[in-house]
């Protein structure tokens, strides 16, 4: 993911008016990106306030910045930083900066918590003006480096930190615009995810399918702004919708927007919200065993579904 | 340790080696027994990603089996990627994200001041993390506070995560940054245990500022292909790095030998 990313800014990186700043974080394309453009590329050092403020300056002077960095550090160690002067600012003024997140979730599963990153979408969303993606695959992203360089706003990217099979053949720029897709069409029932719980949510749909249990999987790969109207009019199709993300649930994230778009439109369908509960996880295992331990595996999602559709 | 779990950070982990060695071998207070102990030294590994070899030293004195190495970030372990203050005996803060050990060491200074236990805290830092704000923000407020019970280590093994410190964000002359801050500073070999011996018993001796420790080390210490290449800042070993390794330092990795 990170990496079709970077390539793609790296191809943007073309345009005189693009800058790059790394908090220390690296990867085999940024030694290429650094290579070649050595006077826009600065690896700022282990220093996340600083990053972000000095975006904020690059910026108001006209260039469009790309800040990279582990997702947990980019989004919570620098928070208000990224409150005053990013949101805050480009109310008034126009700056691009966008903050490229990698490590979605508990994509640095063995790393033990102070790696994950289960509170981003909820704090990044609740923040006016900006932006927030979050992507499922490497034609997201894609199409989201080149939306991110032309558009003005400071922007949160959602990566995850490993790489995700491909799920989209192509998007268009209005579709992207509006947020989501329906990747699967269902009849009852549907599971709304985003990042790599939409793979997971495909995976269980699957397995459901023996059963003839036809279940809609809808990808939000854009949280913030997406087209509302759009969205719930998918949802009015269907009886209940499961929310599922690698985030914590009941704090503001896909659960969320799918619950104040729900009641916003006066619906009182059927809702179950599937995501980390209200602790931390300290066990310590990979991606799989720390769903499981929060009911996030296919199995517990299978046994949400059916309990809906009794 | 690193080999089996698959991923991990073996060139920080080797460069603290010695300095850990001689803390916990010579000079810390500590009881395995009882972890909570009030009076024990507090030893924090601000750079949460060397834990491989702070958990070699815990297993060593006891505070849980050494067959428990073998489950670093493997499932239903305890033995996180980093420090872990809430399951893992011995460990004094859950650390991870760099630069925010100091300001908790200085908590555990200040109290000790305060009930007037006789503990040292120690800190041990990495010299990129130093260039994380909050570093300078405590060693402003160590300095100010006079705390004499509290000493610092830096790790200066000249790399960081993307590359050399010097070439991404120089923090030198750094002995000289510490002193304008007003602490004690030694400049020192960190792989000679004498030197260290000596230093930290220099530090018990300081009074009225707290004092820092600058320890020239070498990343990956102890395995050639590991030194002074970062490459091997966050990566396993593969099967046969790691049996090159393992014979370098004299162990049989088929035997697990350091048990
Ligand atoms: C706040 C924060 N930002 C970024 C990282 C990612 N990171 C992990 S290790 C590392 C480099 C640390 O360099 P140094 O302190 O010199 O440690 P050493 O060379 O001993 O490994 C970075 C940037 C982090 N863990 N925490
Ligand atoms: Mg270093």
């Amino acid at each position: 993911m990170r990496d079709i990313f970077l390539e793609e800014v790296y191809r943007i990186m073309k345009r005189e008016d693009i800058f790059f700043l790394s908090d220390d974080f690296g990867s085999p394309v940024l030694d290429q990106l650094r290579r070649d453009f050595p006077e826009r590329f600065v690896n700022v050092g282990i220093a996340e306030q600083n990053l972000i403020n000095l975006a904020a300056g690059l910026a108001l002077e006209g260039w469009t910045v790309y800040a990279y960095g582990i997702a947990a550090f980019l989004s919570m160690r620098a928070y208000e930083q990224v409150r005053v002067n990013l949101a805050m600012l480009s109310q008034w003024r126009d700056i691009n900066v966008n903050l490229v997140a990698v490590g979605a979730g508990v994509s640095y599963d063995v790393s033990g918590p102070s790696h994950h990153c289960l509170e981003d979408l909820g704090l990044m969303r609740m923040l006016p003006n900006m932006t927030v993606f979050s992507p499922s695959d490497g034609i997201l992203c894609e199409e989201i480096a080149d939306y991110t360089a032309k558009a003005s706003g400071p922007k949160y990217i959602r990566l995850d930190g490993k790489a995700l099979p491909n799920l989209y053949k192509g998007i268009g720029a209005e579709e992207l615009k509006c947020g989501f897709s329906e990747i699967r069409r269902g009849e009852k029932l549907c599971i709304v995810a985003t990042g790599y719980m939409t793979h997971r949510a495909l995976a269980a749909c699957e397995s459901l399918k023996s059963e003839i249990i036809d279940v809609g999987v809808i990808d939000v790969f854009l949280l913030k702004p997406f087209d509302e109207g759009k969205l719930f009019e998918t949802l009015e199709r269907y009886d209940g919708i499961v929310t599922l993300e690698e985030g914590f649930v009941n704090k503001g994230g896909l659960d969320g927007l799918i619950s104040s778009l729900l009641e916003k439109n006066g619906s009182r369908k059927s809702l179950a919200a599937l995501g980390f509960k209200d602790a931390y996880t300290f066990d310590v295992g990979n991606r799989e065993y720390l769903h499981r331990l929060n009911q996030l595996d296919e199995e517990s999602i299978l046994r949400t579904i059916k309990s809906m559709l009794d | 340790m690193i080999h089996r779990a698959g991923s991990g950070h073996p060139g920080g982990a080797l460069s603290l080696v010695e300095i850990l060695a001689e803390l916990y071998a010579r000079r810390m207070r500590f009881d395995p027994e009882h972890p909570d102990w009030p009076d024990r030294d507090r030893l924090i590994l601000s750079k949460g990603h060397g834990v491989p070899a702070l958990y070699a030293a815990l297993a060593w004195y006891g505070y849980f089996p050494k067959e428990e190495l073998l489950t670093l970030r493997r499932t239903d372990g305890r033995l996180e990627g980093h420090p872990d203050r809430c399951r893992v005996p011995g460990i004094e803060a859950s650390t991870g994200s760099l630069g925010q050990g100091l300001s908790i060491g200085i908590g555990h200074a200040l109290s000790g001041r305060l009930d007037q236990r006789t503990y040292r805290t120690f800190v041990i830092l990495g010299d990129g993390e130093i260039q994380e704000g909050q570093v300078w923000e405590a060693a402003l407020f160590a300095s100010a506070h006079r705390l004499d019970n509290l000493t610092a280590f830096i790790d200066c093994n000249g790399f960081q995560l993307d590359d050399a410190v010097e070439k991404i964000l120089s923090i030198e002359p750094v002995a000289e940054k510490w002193e304008s801050f007003g602490w004690a500073v030694r400049e020192i070999d960190g792989h000679s245990l004498g030197e260290i011996e000596e230093a930290i018993r220099w530090a018990d001796g300081v009074r009225g500022k707290p004092s820092v420790i600058v320890a020239r080390t070498v990343k990956g210490k102890g395995v050639s292909f590991m030194e002074g290449n970062n490459d091997f800042h966050g990566r396993a070993p593969t099967d046969e790095e790691f049996e090159h390794a393992m014979k370098e330092l004299g162990a049989h990795p088929e035997r697990e030998a350091f048990l």
